[in-house]
């Protein structure tokens, strides 16, 4: 399995627009493991599975086609960094498969586009194609172990629901993402409502911003009674409700109550594997790396 | 009117028969099947937080109440979790129903500001959330492409997108949107 893979990197929107440090961590860090990104040139939003979808269904459906269509045009399946996008290309491309006359609608649609699109590309999350390769693959390329260093795991929501269209083991309680961060050297700490949504997703962010931060509010309390040092996630989006929540969260509170580092999964590989924190863009967050840096450096 | 003697009955006009309809035609096939259990609400992660209730909405669909329903703004307070989804015992596509109501609130005219705001930028840059000054600088600081190797950087591309988005008549529905800012 550690055979050189080929994917093209899907951006989206938040992860180059907002979060360019994990961007910048993703392609550092994957081509140590083996596999290679190619860009996806010319990619736009996904689009949003829980937005654009919720207004117009047919309009997610062509849009998540073209993005999917400029993979299987280079002959690469898709990667995404993001578990809303992933949501997107994993439930488009369900669709269209389930629905031939769906997938005859968007062929309509790009025609004289030069856009071929037959759906036989398939969509991968960065951590699926890590967790194919396992934890015991990853275990070889660290060379500075995370000892003692507390994680709280999130997965997020679109990386796993609906199960029914997702290649995990169909369980409630997944592990695979607490294996990979436990590869590291690092302990992931068991916390209350784990399995909870950031609150981000379905527009809720964009439009109701006070309930959407209340979400956030009880994952980061519930790590703040477990004493993580860290929470580790796998999603653009996630990440970066857990930042701006914390930051929002201080300046209402006027204390600096919420100071919970927050990475995403290739950032705390990067760091086991003796990274530079600034190739990861650990030095470019939101909420303050450095006490998490000082305690696995020093 | 209702006192303390006459019954509380829904009005016939509010009830559209072919609501539910429409929703299992979305492919949400067995939503007359739920029993009120209440599982969807007990855990819906906004329904703890706020007054949203989604069995009250799945009551409301499967009754037929479409115009309550549509211009309620409890039908956008589902971050698509799909925990409702997943535990549902009568197995009924709870955040599939919610998202095919909103595609018919949108149709209406009931967009969200905020939403019509983050089309539009969807609509002019191929992203609902495109790049600013900060970041590209943040881009160059991390030895990254000032520009992302998207539409952003890719005019032809951005221009099939837009061209997508006018055949799917995306840019006439949102420039229809009627709701005003609070």
């Amino acid at each position: 399995m550690a055979e050189a893979q080929t994917y093209s990197f899907f951006l989206g929107c938040v992860m180059p627009n907002r979060l360019p440090n994990l961007e910048a961590s993703i392609r550092v860090v994957l081509p140590k493991l083996g596999v290679n990104l190619e860009d996806l040139e010319g990619a736009s939003c996904c689009p949003a599975p829980g937005v654009i979808r919720s207004f117009d269904e047919p309009t997610w459906l062509a849009l998540a086609s073209r993005n999917l269509a400029l993979a299987e045009m280079s002959g690469h399946d898709i990667i995404t960094g993001c578990n809303g996008c992933y949501c997107t290309f994993k439930e488009a491309l369900a669709e269209i498969r389930e629905h031939p006359r769906r997938l005859k609608e968007v062929q309509n649609i790009f025609k004289g586009m030069g856009l071929k699109f037959d759906g036989r590309v398939e969509a991968k999350h960065v951590i699926e194609v890590i967790s194919e390769l396992g934890p015991d693959y990853v275990r070889k390329k660290v060379t500075h172990p995370l000892k003692g260093i507390k994680v709280g795991v999130h997965y997020g929501c679109h990386l796993l629901k609906p199960t029914n269209n997702r290649p995990w083991e169909k369980t409630q309680n997944p592990t695979f993402l607490d294996a990979l961060v436990e590869a590291t050297g690092a302990e992931s700490t068991e916390y209350k409502d784990k399995d909870i949504c950031c609150g981000a997703g379905g527009g809720v962010r964009g439009s109701q911003v006070a309930v959407s931060f209340d979400i956030a509010k009880e994952k980061l309390d519930n790590l703040l009674y477990a004493g993580v040092d860290c929470l580790v996630n796998v999603c653009s989006f996630c990440h970066l409700q857990y930042e701006t929540a914390q930051v929002q969260l201080n300046k209402e509170l006027g204390e600096k109550k919420y100071q919970i580092p927050v990475l995403y999964y290739t950032q705390l590989l990067g760091l086991a594997m003796g990274l530079d924190p600034n190739e990861l863009g650990l030095t470019k967050h939101m909420v303050d790396t450095q006490p998490l840096l000082d305690k696995i450096l020093t | 009117m209702t006192d303390s003697t006459s019954w509380e009955t829904i009005d016939n006009d509010a009830i559209d028969r072919e609501f539910a309809d429409e929703i299992v035609k979305s492919g949400v096939d067995r939503i007359r099947t739920c029993i009120q259990c209440g599982t969807c609400t007990s855990v819906c992660p906004s329904g703890r937080h706020t007054a949203f209730k989604t069995r009250e909405l799945m009551r409301k669909a499967v009754l037929g109440l479409k115009d309550e329903v549509l211009s309620s703004e409890d039908l956008w307070m589902c971050s698509t979790c799909y925990t409702c989804l997943e535990r549902c015992p009568r197995q009924i596509r709870i955040t599939d129903a919610i998202i095919s109501m909103r595609n018919m609130a949108v149709d209406h005219g009931f967009m969200l500001p905020e939403h019509k705001k983050a089309s539009q930028k969807l609509l002019s840059t191929g992203h609902a959330v495109p790049i600013d000054e900060v970041n590209q600088e943040l881009r160059k600081e991390l030895g990254l492409q000032e520009l992302p190797p998207t539409t952003h950087s890719n005019k032809k591309a951005l221009k099939q997108v837009q061209e997508i988005l006018k055949r799917t008549g995306f840019k006439d529905l949102v420039e229809s949107q009627k709701r005003e800012s609070n």
